[in-house]
């Protein structure tokens, strides 16, 4: 009797382990700032990254005007209050006091846990041609390739570096995508973020390889709130990639990243997001919200700015990826595909707003709920008095999986311009049993049919990714709808 | 604003035969509403059109007690012409005339009978204004496989002589199983600058047939709010047209329940506007059983600071195998002073569903013009031309041929 139950329990925990492959937590000790939100808990972590003054200012300026503001709730996918008290708004891991030197110096363990993550730094380095600044927990950690980039005069390092080493750079930009006083989620984050990445590309360089984060929440009770800016001056190109993973625990976790990017005359920037953050588990407990803002300015004529997201993760989405076309003949693209199983939610879409003349936008979103999920999609397109000779292109599709399920669709237009076209189109289906029935007489069996048929439906959007993660993203949808079938 | 509420509500059953049970049931919309006030732009519904603020702005105070005890004369040239027809002609909120002279009278029951829905109390507080102070309230039951001869007109007329700056119209329909309804409602105003909430409630049994045609063009300064409830059961058809150009503001709003399987419910309109109006339609079908279909197909063309919103939404429930629902949406912006905004909706939970929306809007087509203008139009001619052509397009859904064209003749379309 003894053994029996101990085995199913073992079988459990197998079970388990495949359902979430990220869902391990390191052991590293970590220096957490008291709990809660206070003055005195954002001049701790001001204090601790040595920040500028203006920047303390800034940010406890955030943290005045938060007061005043109510957290929003016009959302479909309702949470439980969160206790903003009750958060670790800092968590460092300890031996980072010192910061290390080369990669050589990290924590084994911590390398051990990238490995894990299948982001093995060195090999990366090694192998592929891609650089990647890992952010664990709230702070940044190493970050490869930088001989290569500093070559070029690309900086790329984690952004409290950036606010030590180029305050000017930051002080100009940061903030000036995503105000102070933006939202309740943006505010917080302007208050309290911790780390992230910065980029800024010169004119005229074409950054040679794609860069890429990796976020990762490891300590409980942390909230984690990166900050990531961007800036592509004239007539350069940049090409960004994150991922987010997070351990499984049974609280949730709150994740209010902003993103900020600038697009400068004749610039291209080009953002590309994997969200694998843990769902939670198959009855909706614990998992992570995911609140974050994002937003890119093409602020001079001719750039270019494009969004491509993959979000299989999260208990809770909750994200509009936006652009705001400011220059003249400037364009925005937002790629996405969303997929919801279980009991997650996600609202998720994203805003043109159209100010300068001859701007273009398209946007291409494919979501897919399965299992009890609810998957929303929510866009704005907002032609202005002045963009002249704009276009808009909007192509929503949802897929469903049962009738537990549920896909929506709210777009909102506005157009002011008679020169403008908008053009937007929605449509809902389900897999039907004469394309699953092809599929399994031609040898694969239901759960490969529904992978492939899914894929497909995908591929206008996996295609915009850099090569290397098209293929993790479309085994990433396989994963995702496993056991939604039958 | 609460005080006039106060004094005009006291007012407002003091000659009136309302029991006490209906006057405190009446109470607690007033104080439901005076709690909610007029919707604003905060509420997701109103949005793109805040009514509040319009109010403020067009009308300044209102006051709500609308004495209807003394009657009118009725303006004879106020008749739709050419049309045989029933009418009912309501004169600054009252009751003139009611006329049935082409039916059969015991196949029809007029009932004034005064039912309060609380059911829409929750969707905005104009229903509870209304609840507060509709004096009448006309139920209409069409008795089981009786089909109206002629259609029925409903003329909703003002003028100066109003006497309240608000006025509350309430009509209830019921169409028992296999009846059928052509019910025309012709808005005609000559006063200036009041407020008009009108609520309507339909229900369709079994195999019924509702026609709807709210027809609003004859220009007026006044702002309107109708709500159109209908609820459909089994086998059941509604088809709502709305003509939309009129007034200063309208906004048009139709909740449609199809509840029973193999209903299903149209509803198409025009915006032709000009002159700062803003006009919107706001439809919510809700399919909520299997084998239900919706379609809309909404057609604006704004010239001159007008605005036009349309905001269409499709529910679907996890029951509601088999439905099939589509939502169209297409404007031409003639220049730069105009707006048209739209939110499309799609909610859906059920998985075997066909469902579907589009949107576009745009200017007029340089390429066609220059088509039609090679061939020997000139320019206002050929703009014209593609206007009609492309409003014709909804026109032509209208499944009664008679209507039909007295429609197009109202609105001055060309074939």
């Amino acid at each position: 009797m003894k053994i029996e139950s101990s085995q199913t329990s073992r079988e459990k925990e197998i079970e388990n382990l495949k359902k979430y492959k990220y869902g391990f937590s390191t052991d590293i000790e970590s220096t957490k700032a008291p709990k809660g939100l206070s003055e005195e808990v954002i001049k701790f972590i001001s204090n601790i990254k040595k920040e500028p003054q203006w920047l303390l200012d800034w940010r406890l300026k955030a943290y005045y005007r938060l007061k005043a503001l109510k957290e929003p709730n016009w959302q479909k996918p309702k949470y439980p209050k969160i206790d903003y008290q009750d958060l670790y708004y800092y968590s460092a891991p300890k031996s980072f006091k010192e910061k290390p030197k080369s990669l050589d110096d990290l924590d084994p363990k911590l390398l051990e846990t990238y490995k894990k993550l299948g982001i093995p730094l060195q090999e990366q380095k090694r192998l592929n041609n891609i650089a990647v600044d890992a952010v664990f927990d709230s702070v940044s950690v190493a970050t490869t390739f930088k001989d290569k980039l500093t070559e070029k005069g690309i900086i790329f390092c984690s952004i409290s570096e950036a606010v030590q080493k180029h305050p000017e750079l930051v002080k100009k930009y940061l903030g000036s995508v995503i105000p102070l006083t933006d939202h309740f989620f943006a505010t917080l984050n302007s208050a309290v973020f911790t780390d992230g990445s910065f980029v800024y590309v010169p004119p005229g360089v074409r950054c040679p390889m794609e860069l890429s984060t990796y976020f990762r929440i490891n300590a409980s009770d942390t909230g984690q709130f990166e900050r990531t800016l961007i800036i592509a001056d004239k007539g350069s190109y940049v090409s960004y990639l994150e991922g987010c993973t997070a351990p499984m625990r049974d609280e949730n976790q709150l994740h209010a990243a902003n993103v900020e990017l600038v697009a400068l005359d004749d610039a291209e920037i080009k953002y590309s997001t994997v969200q694998n953050w843990y769902p939670g588990d198959k009855d909706g407990k614990g998992g992570i919200y995911n609140f974050v803002t994002k937003r890119g300015l093409c602020k001079g004529k001719n750039s270019k700015i494009s969004w491509t997201q993959v979000e299989t993760g999260s208990a809770i989405t909750w994200k509009y990826p936006s652009c705001i076309l400011k220059g003249d003949n400037s364009i925005g693209e937002f790629y996405s595909i969303a997929i919801t199983n279980n009991h997650q939610k996600a609202d998720t879409g994203t805003k043109m707003i159209h100010l300068g003349k001859n701007t273009k936008s398209k946007i291409i979103s494919k979501g897919i709920s399965a299992g009890f999920s609810d998957m929303t999609y929510r866009g704005l397109v907002d032609i202005s008095k002045k963009a002249n000779n704009s276009r808009n292109y909007t192509q929503c599709d949802s897929l469903l999986m049962g009738n537990k399920c549920g896909a929506h669709t709210i777009p909102y237009i506005k157009n002011k311009n008679s020169d403008s076209n908008l053009a937007h189109e929605a449509t809902t289906s389900k897999i039907s049993e004469e394309q699953l029935h092809y599929c399994q007489q031609r040898g694969l069996n239901s759960e490969e049919a529904v992978g492939l048929i899914v894929n497909g439906f995908c591929k206008e959007v996996l295609q915009q990714l850099p090569m290397e993660f098209a293929v993790e993203a479309q085994k990433l949808v396989g994963i995702s709808l496993e056991g939604s079938v039958g | 604003m609460e005080e006039q509420l106060k004094i005009d509500f006291e007012k407002s059953f003091k000659n009136s035969s309302f029991s006490t049970k209906n006057i405190n049931v009446k109470k607690e919309f007033l104080n439901k509403f005076i709690k909610e006030g007029l919707p604003n732009k905060s509420l997701e519904n109103w949005k793109f059109s805040d009514i509040s603020q319009i109010i403020k702005k067009e009308i300044g105070d209102l006051s709500f007690y609308n004495d209807i005890s003394s009657p009118s004369k009725i303006d004879p040239s106020i008749y739709l012409n050419g049309l045989e027809q029933n009418s009912i002609v309501f004169v600054n909120g009252r009751p003139e005339k009611i006329d049935f002279q082409f039916e059969e009278k015991n196949k029809l029951e007029i009932l004034d009978d005064f039912e309060l829905n609380k059911d829409y109390s929750n969707i905005n507080s104009l229903i509870n204004l209304n609840n507060a102070f509709v004096d009448k309230s006309f139920k209409i039951v069409i008795k089981e496989n009786y089909s109206f001869k002629k259609p029925l007109v409903i003329y909703h007329y003002t003028n100066k002589k109003v006497k309240s700056k608000n006025i509350n119209l309430r009509l209830n329909f019921v169409l028992e199983k296999n009846s059928s309804l052509k019910l025309i409602d012709v808005l005609n105003d000559a006063s200036e600058k009041n407020f008009i909430n009108t609520f309507y409630n339909f229900k369709i049994s079994q195999d019924a047939i509702l026609k709807n045609y709210k027809i609003d063009i004859k220009n007026n300064s006044n702002i309107k709010y109708i709500f159109t409830n209908i609820e459909q059961e089994k086998n059941s058809l509604s088809e709502t047209f709305i003509a939309s150009s009129g007034s200063d503001f309208i906004k048009n709003e139709i909740n449609c329940n199809l509840n029973g399987e193999h209903s299903s419910a149209f509803v198409n309109g025009i915006f032709s506007l000009n002159k700062q109006k803003h006009h919107e339609i706001r439809t919510s079908i809700n399919h909520l059983t299997e084998y239900t279909k919706s379609s809309q197909l909404i057609k604006s063309v704004l010239e001159n600071d007008a605005k036009a919103v349309y905001q269409g939404k499709i529910y679907v429930s996890s029951k509601a195998q088999k439905t099939d629902g589509y939502q169209l949406s297409k404007a031409i912006l003639l220049d730069e002073t105009t707006e048209f905004n739209a939110k499309p909706e799609l909610e859906i939970y059920a998985d075997d569903v066909k469902c579907s929306h589009g949107s576009a809007s745009g200017s007029l087509n340089e390429n066609s013009i220059f088509y039609l203008m090679s061939r020997g139009l000139n320019y206002k001619e050929a703009k014209e031309l593609l206007i009609s052509g492309f409003l014709l397009d909804v026109i032509e859904k209208i499944t009664d041929s008679e209507i039909k064209s007295l429609i197009k003749k109202m609105i001055g379309l060309q074939e």
